[in-house]
Order: structure tokens, then C-alpha cells, then sequence
């Protein structure tokens, strides 16, 4: 028992919170691609993607995130497939978070109204022009609020690394404990690290809502 | 590709687009067979279709494993799903109370446990109090996390009842209580449920964090039983236990259709005895 940040714990404590950082930045900007190549296929006029679109996201949105780690730790290596732990993460985060993205995106193009872009066509616009001026930009500003929520459970979610070999907060925690450390007084740290990290992308979030809003 | 199913972000197909159309759909499906072939020949050449590798799913131990892991993890989610419906109408009564130190709580409760992972606060309790009953652990994280979004759900389908309603019910003289629990609650209810129900696939998935602090779940039965055979076959495991979790997420989100459909069809009755 002692204080939680004595003998050099606190560089343990900063090193566990850049490695969630670092986890955390790298897996949404993969999932971000993921997602708008998934949300593509989604709504393509090719049947054969759209059913593969639908296939990935159904299989991959009902799989437990823990599976996932569970299977790129294991499955991975007998198929003498060697990458790191912290690749690993990041893949399955990114396969697990894409989808979600996925859906987001698709539901946002699927609440412009399909007379927008019928009065586009019929004032002469070509497809990009549609697609760029009229559609795409209503689309995002309906899609930014719930990417927010997204992208705030992103963090949260990359804790379940730290039962897999990856090194961050969650590992913090059980070396710690293991230690001897107080429970409660370590679950306060790691809850402010956590809070600043969500409200930080919670605030950038909002920002973006607030500049993307219009007087209707 | 129909001429009658117009999206927003195409015209409609003219002969040379549905040539190209489906062009691009000869070549997604020969890259999506090439994936699949890729994906089989791997595991094959590394053995792990081989019959012996699969043996120790026909035995009997084995397959009560399976059987007391799915049953667990049926388990958890249970005492989970009440307790975070229970907490969570607690929690939305709380933030929508008249109030403001009961607000000023619920509302730090609910931003609180919104904000924390539920590994970390899963564990925190298994290693504090549940050291021995890590079903618990899970349970209790299960229910504060899930318990804090399910009062944002619930919050958000009463806010969402038009506000004539319950100026109504208080201009006929009802109490707090009554227009609450008379008026507003059974409409938002029929708004909500898509919603509650989608939360609960997450609770239930989310009972495979049990993994970590060794409760017995589905998840944690596939690694013993992996570990505990001969070759080790987490691949032949991984892929009994996926669709496993797969068909009981997909059964509960049909549940979540079925009842949104009936209450679209209850709402267009309203609506019609309205008019």
C-alpha cells in the first residue's frame, strides 16, 4: 500500500496514457477508411458489393470486441502470421470500430431527401457536381453527431488491449494493482484520464457540430 | 440493378451505366471469391481443417463446456440487462426530476459511468470485492455502465413526447407522479425500444469481458478448451464460437425489429383514429 505515484509509477502512469493515446489515434484513423470504403460498397449501385458491404458489417458489428482480440492474438500466430501485440490491437479495433462507422455514414446519406438531388439534376448539375455540392454536405452534417459517439467510444473501447499484451492504461492498472497499490485510488487516476480524453474529443466533436450547423 | 429503386446519390441507370454496372460487379465478385479462396487455402495448408484438430468437438465434455459457457454468458446478460433497465429508469427519473441537487447527482452519475471503460471498472471491482465471485464483478460493471446509457436512452424518448402532452395531463389536474407514469412513459416507450434493445446487444456482447477476470462465459470456455486440447485449435475454436455469438446478437436485434414494426403499425392506428 502507499501512494499511488511513488517510485517512478508516474512515468509508468504518462507511458500507459500515450500508449492509449497512440492505440486510440492510429485505430480511428483506420476505421475511418474502412468505414467510408465499407459505407461505399453500402450504397454502391453493384449488388455483389452491397451484399458484401452488408455481409462485413453484420458479421463484424454482432462479434464481441473481445472475440476480436481474442482471435488476432491467438489465430494469428498459427497461421504463422507474426505481427506485434500493438498491431494486432490496432487491427482489430479498426475492424470492430469500421463497421460501426460504416453505418453512421450510411445512415447519413440516407437521410438526405431524394428530391435534393432531383432538383440538383434538374438545374443541370452533373454527378460529381450532386454528389459534391448538394448531397455529400448535408450528409456530413447530419453524420458528425453520432461519429461523435463513435469516436468517443473508441478510447473506452481500446482498453480491452491491455488484456492483450498492448501496453496502456488498462495495463497501468493491473501492474499496479498487482502491486498492491490501492483499488479506488488508482480507479480515480485512471477516471480522469479517461474523462479528459473523452471530453476532449467530445469538445471537438461539438466544435465541429457548431460550425457545421445551420438556421433552418 | 432495377430501374425503379432510386437512390439519392445515382440517377437512374441508362443502358451504358448498367453496363458498367455490371462490369464492376463481375469484377467485385471474382475479388471478393479470390479473398475467400486466399482465406481458405491458408488455413489449409496450415492444417487447421484437418479432422483430428476438430475431434475435441465431439465429445461430450467438450461440448457441456459449450454448452455451461453459452448458459453463463445467458446469465450475466440477464441480471445485467434488468439491473441496467432498472438503474437506468432510476437514473432518467433522477435527471428529469424538479429537483436541481437530484439532477446535478444523476447527471454526474451518468456522465461518470458513460465516460469510463467497463474493463477498468470491471476489474477495479473484481480485484476489490469480488475476488471470489467474479460473476459479480461483471454483472455490477455490466449494470452501472449499461445503466447509465440505457437513463440517456430513457431520457431522451420522454423529452422526445410532444410537450402538449403533458401540459395536457397537468391542466386535467393529474399529479407529477400520474402524468409520468399515465401519460408520458407509455408513449416514450414505443419510441425507445428500438433503441433499449440495441443497447442490450452491446450488454450482451459485452459480457464476454468476463474473459478477463476468468468468469466462466462462452469466450472464456472457447480459450479453455483450446488451450486444454491437443494442437491447440483456437482457430477451429474461434470459428465455432463466433457464429455462436453472432446468431444470439442477430436474435436479439430481430426482437428489436419485429417490435419496431409493430409499433409503427400501433402509431399509423393512432394516427388514423386521430384523423
Amino acid at each position: 500500500m502507499g501512494i499511488p505515484f511513488e517510485d517512478g509509477n508516474f512515468s509508468l502512469f504518462v507511458r500507459g496514457f500515450l500508449g492509449t493515446l497512440e492505440l486510440s489515434a492510429l485505430s480511428a484513423l483506420f476505421a475511418l477508411l474502412l468505414g467510408i470504403v465499407l459505407a461505399a460498397f453500402r450504397v454502391s449501385p453493384v449488388p455483389v458489393l452491397r451484399t458484401f458491404g452488408t455481409a462485413w458489417v453484420t458479421i463484424f458489428r454482432n462479434t464481441p470486441l473481445t472475440l476480436m482480440f481474442f482471435a488476432v492474438t491467438f489465430v494469428l500466430p498459427r497461421l504463422d502470421l507474426h505481427i506485434s501485440s500493438f498491431t494486432a490491437a490496432v487491427a482489430a479495433l479498426s475492424i470492430y470500430t469500421g463497421s460501426f462507422v460504416c453505418e453512421v455514414l450510411r445512415s447519413g446519406i440516407n437521410t438526405v431527401p431524394l428530391g435534393q438531388a432531383e432538383a440538383a439534376r434538374s438545374l443541370g448539375m452533373g454527378f460529381g457536381q450532386t454528389l459534391g455540392l448538394v448531397v455529400l454536405p448535408q450528409a456530413a452534417r447530419a453524420v458528425i453527431a453520432p461519429m461523435g459517439s463513435v469516436f468517443i467510444a473508441l478510447p473506452r473501447n481500446s482498453a480491452v488491449a491491455g488484456a492483450f499484451n498492448v501496453f496502456e492504461l488498462f495495463s497501468v492498472q493491473k501492474t499496479l494493482t498487482e502491486k498492491g497499490y490501492a483499488i479506488f485510488a488508482l480507479f480515480f487516476w485512471l477516471a480522469l484520464a479517461y474523462l479528459v480524453i473523452s471530453f476532449s474529443i467530445g469538445a471537438v466533436f461539438s466544435a465541429l457540430e457548431r460550425r457545421a450547423a445551420v438556421a433552418r | 440493378m432495377s430501374a425503379r429503386s432510386a437512390s439519392v446519390l445515382y440517377d437512374v441507370p441508362g443502358p451504358r451505366a448498367r453496363l458498367r454496372y455490371r462490369l464492376a460487379g463481375v469484377l467485385g465478385a471474382l475479388g471478393i471469391a479470390g479473398l475467400l479462396w486466399w482465406v481458405v487455402t491458408t488455413l489449409t495448408d496450415q492444417g487447421q481443417f484437418d479432422g483430428w484438430l476438430w475431434d475435441p468437438f465431439q465429445y461430450t465434455a467438450v461440448q457441456q463446456r459449450i454448452l455451461d459457457g453459452v448458459l453463463a454468458t445467458l446469465k450475466a446478460f440477464g441480471l445485467a440487462a434488468v439491473g441496467s433497465l432498472v438503474l437506468g429508469a432510476l437514473l432518467a427519473a433522477g435527471r428529469l426530476s424538479d429537483h436541481r441537487p437530484v439532477r446535478a447527482a444523476s447527471t454526474a452519475v451518468v456522465q461518470f459511468f458513460r465516460a469510463m471503460p467497463l474493463v477498468i471498472m470491471i476489474f477495479a471491482l473484481y480485484q476489490a470485492v469480488f475476488t471470489a465471485e467474479p460473476m459479480w464483478g461483471l454483472v455490477i460493471g455490466l449494470v452501472l455502465y449499461n445503466g447509465a446509457v440505457q437513463a440517456e436512452i430513457i431520457r431522451s424518448g420522454i423529452n422526445a413526447v410532444p410537450r402538449g402532452q403533458g401540459e395536457a395531463a397537468y391542466a386535467l389536474g393529474l399529479r407529477k407522479t400520474q402524468v409520468m407514469s399515465l401519460v408520458l412513459v407509455p408513449q416514450a416507450v414505443r419510441s425507445m425500444l428500438p433503441a433499449i434493445i440495441g443497447q442490450l446487444v452491446v450488454t450482451l456482447k459485452d459480457t464476454s469481458l468476463g474473459y478477463i477476470i476468468t468468469y466462466p462465459e462462452l469466450l472464456y470456455a472457447g480459450k479453455l478448451i483450446a488451450s486444454n486440447s491437443d494442437g491447440y485449435p483456437y482457430i477451429p475454436v474461434v470459428l465455432v464460437i463466433t457464429p455462436i455469438y453472432i446468431a444470439m446478437c442477430l436474435a436479439l436485434s430481430g426482437l428489436a425489429r419485429w417490435l419496431e414494426s409493430r409499433g409503427r403499425r400501433g402509431a399509423n392506428r393512432r394516427v388514423a383514429a386521430a384523423a
